[in-house]
């Protein structure tokens, strides 16, 4: 069994939604990592506030971000256990996120640390 | 409650309470920001309890996370303030940074707060937009959704009264006793429209309709239980509110549309409301202040008897010859105009009804056809036509071209 990270980028991270939207929103996501949940496969995850978002750039230049820089943002991430890719992929599919136009879900391999990967 | 339904309902909730203790916090010019991390707080909750679960008291976490933004806005002026605007007046380090959500706090900062967005030097139609905003947590599609616009002409009006609050120094506290009655008077006349925009909203949305007016219920209740507020028009107004709001169940169509009082199952009308109506009007009928709002509540009192009695009609008669005296208003001399013709007949109240020659009032002439219609059947017909003329909202449109469709097969 592999480990996985699913990454969201939205396109529009400042979006304000009124509060019947962001329950919709916030239902939904539980009810798809739950799902994941219950077949044991749910490692744990997070969202990934902007406010206080700061980019450190190679200079050790501190700039408030990423704002307006990049189309996409990361707005959260979660972890999961799959046998596969494919596994991984389906339950991406899943992710609410991708309701938006635009948005992504990025599917990466955890390194296992075992001196293999 | 349902957990589908936590976030809306905290919203509901504790928008308001933070963004009150907030801009009491930085002061009303900084009242943008008290909403910007009021709002942020939301979508904070939104990320966390998305993958983290809903905590246990969601209130608390709320609070806790509005109160580290504050302070993390406030750390970041300041250093604004000391780094690079120096030669400025540093206020900030003067404020200590004690932000106290608790319950005393909240409620003094929310009654300070109607007081402020009630501030004369704001106009009304402002007022009630910043009301629905701060006090009542409604979102700009809502706001614009309930005056029938769209979202950048209330984006437009809210900027335009927040600069108004700065520009006239509006300060967020509980007017003094020589102002008071004065004041007091403003945030009435506010909650009194905001009722009435969610009570006559032309919105199809009948949930929103009946939460405007659930929530000018819950400020108005606000003034009611604190001492200082506590006065007769404020229990009258309330009262009016209670009365009005016993038909939000009976006023309902199946698709949303309004059914009219005429044609309402009286048994939908909620009797609890009814009740406490009639408590609140009589806790209004002390002292010797009579205001609009006791006559009306006592107008909105003989409405909740369905029956026509000569009783019935013969004290809205008299209500209405009051109301006339202390503000005069078409609406009200065509509604006396009304009651007249119940208690006095049709042809009498033609007479009455005509001298007030409203003509370009659509009201005027829907009830000149009212009243012609079992005398003169052509005239009825012509007074509905050209109120159809005049009338703006679709609803009216349609009743009227009912009423003139019936009239035509009748005859």
């Amino acid at each position: 069994m592999d480990e996985f990270m699913l990454i969201f980028r939205h396109q529009d991270g400042s979006k304000l939604a009124s509060p019947e939207q962001m329950q919709i929103w916030m239902k939904q996501t539980m009810d798809w990592i739950n799902g994941i949940a219950a077949q044991n496969k749910f490692i744990g995850g997070n969202g990934l506030p902007f406010d206080d978002a700061r980019v450190v750039r190679h200079n050790h230049v501190v700039t408030n971000g990423p704002f307006g820089e990049i189309k996409e943002t990361i707005g959260g991430y979660i972890m999961v256990k799959a046998s596969s890719v494919d596994e991984a992929v389906e339950f991406a599919k899943g992710c609410p996120v991708l309701q938006g136009d635009g948005n992504t879900v990025e599917v990466r391999r955890i390194a296992k640390g075992d001196g293999i990967h | 409650m349902k957990p589908q339904e936590l976030l809306p309902h905290l919203f509901r909730t504790e928008f308001t309470k933070i963004t009150a203790v907030l801009a009491k916090h930085f002061g009303m010019a900084n009242i943008q920001l008290a909403e910007d991390i009021a709002s942020d707080t939301f979508l904070l909750a939104v990320e966390t309890w998305s993958f983290k679960g809903i905590p246990e008291n969601p209130t608390a976490w709320l609070y806790a996370v509005a109160k580290n933004k504050a302070k993390n806005s406030i750390h970041r002026q300041r250093i604004f303030a000391n780094k690079i605007a120096a030669e400025l007046n540093d206020r900030e380090s003067d404020v200590p940074v004690d932000i106290e959500l608790s319950e005393k706090n909240i409620t003094d900062s929310l009654l300070q707060m109607l007081f402020a967005l009630c501030h004369p030097c704001i106009p009304v139609e402002a007022q009630i937009g910043l009301s629905l905003r701060i006090l009542c947590g409604f979102g700009i599609d809502e706001i614009a959704d309930a005056f029938l616009t769209n979202k950048e002409t209330i984006n437009k009006r809210l900027f335009r009264a927040r600069e108004k609050l700065r520009t006239e120094k509006v300060v967020m506290e509980f007017p003094g006793n020589a102002e008071i009655d004065k004041r007091l008077a403003a945030v009435l006349t506010t909650l009194y429209l905001l009722f009435n925009e969610g009570y006559y909203s032309e919105s199809r949305d009948p949930v929103l309709r009946d939460d405007l007016c659930l929530e000018a219920m819950r400020l108005t209740y606000l003034l009611i239980e604190n001492p200082q507020t506590n006065v007769p028009s404020v229990n009258a107004l309330f009262s009016l509110m209670c009365f009005h709001a016993s038909r939000f169940e009976a006023r309902k169509g199946k698709s949303g549309e309004l059914v009219f009082y005429e044609d309402q199952d009286e048994s939908l009308w909620n009797r609890e409301l009814i009740g406490r109506g009639a408590f609140f009007l009589h806790q209004a009928t002390v002292g010797n202040n009579l205001t609009k709002y006791q006559l009306e509540a006592s107008i909105a009192y003989w409405h909740t008897v369905k029956t026509d009695s000569e009783e019935k009609w013969t004290n809205i008669l008299q209500l209405y010859d009051v109301l006339l005296q202390i503000e005069d208003s078409p609406l009200a001399a065509l509604n006396r105009a009304y009651a007249y013709s119940k208690v006095n007949g049709e042809s009498k109240a033609i007479h009455e009804a005509e001298k007030l020659s409203l003509n370009d009032n659509h009201y005027y002439f829907t009830l000149l056809g009212e009243l012609y219609k079992d005398l003169d059947h052509h005239r009825a017909i012509d007074n509905f036509e050209k109120a159809l003329l005049k009338a703006r909202n679709k609803t009216d449109q349609q009743t009227l071209r009912h009423k003139i469709e019936q009239l035509s097969k009748q005859h």
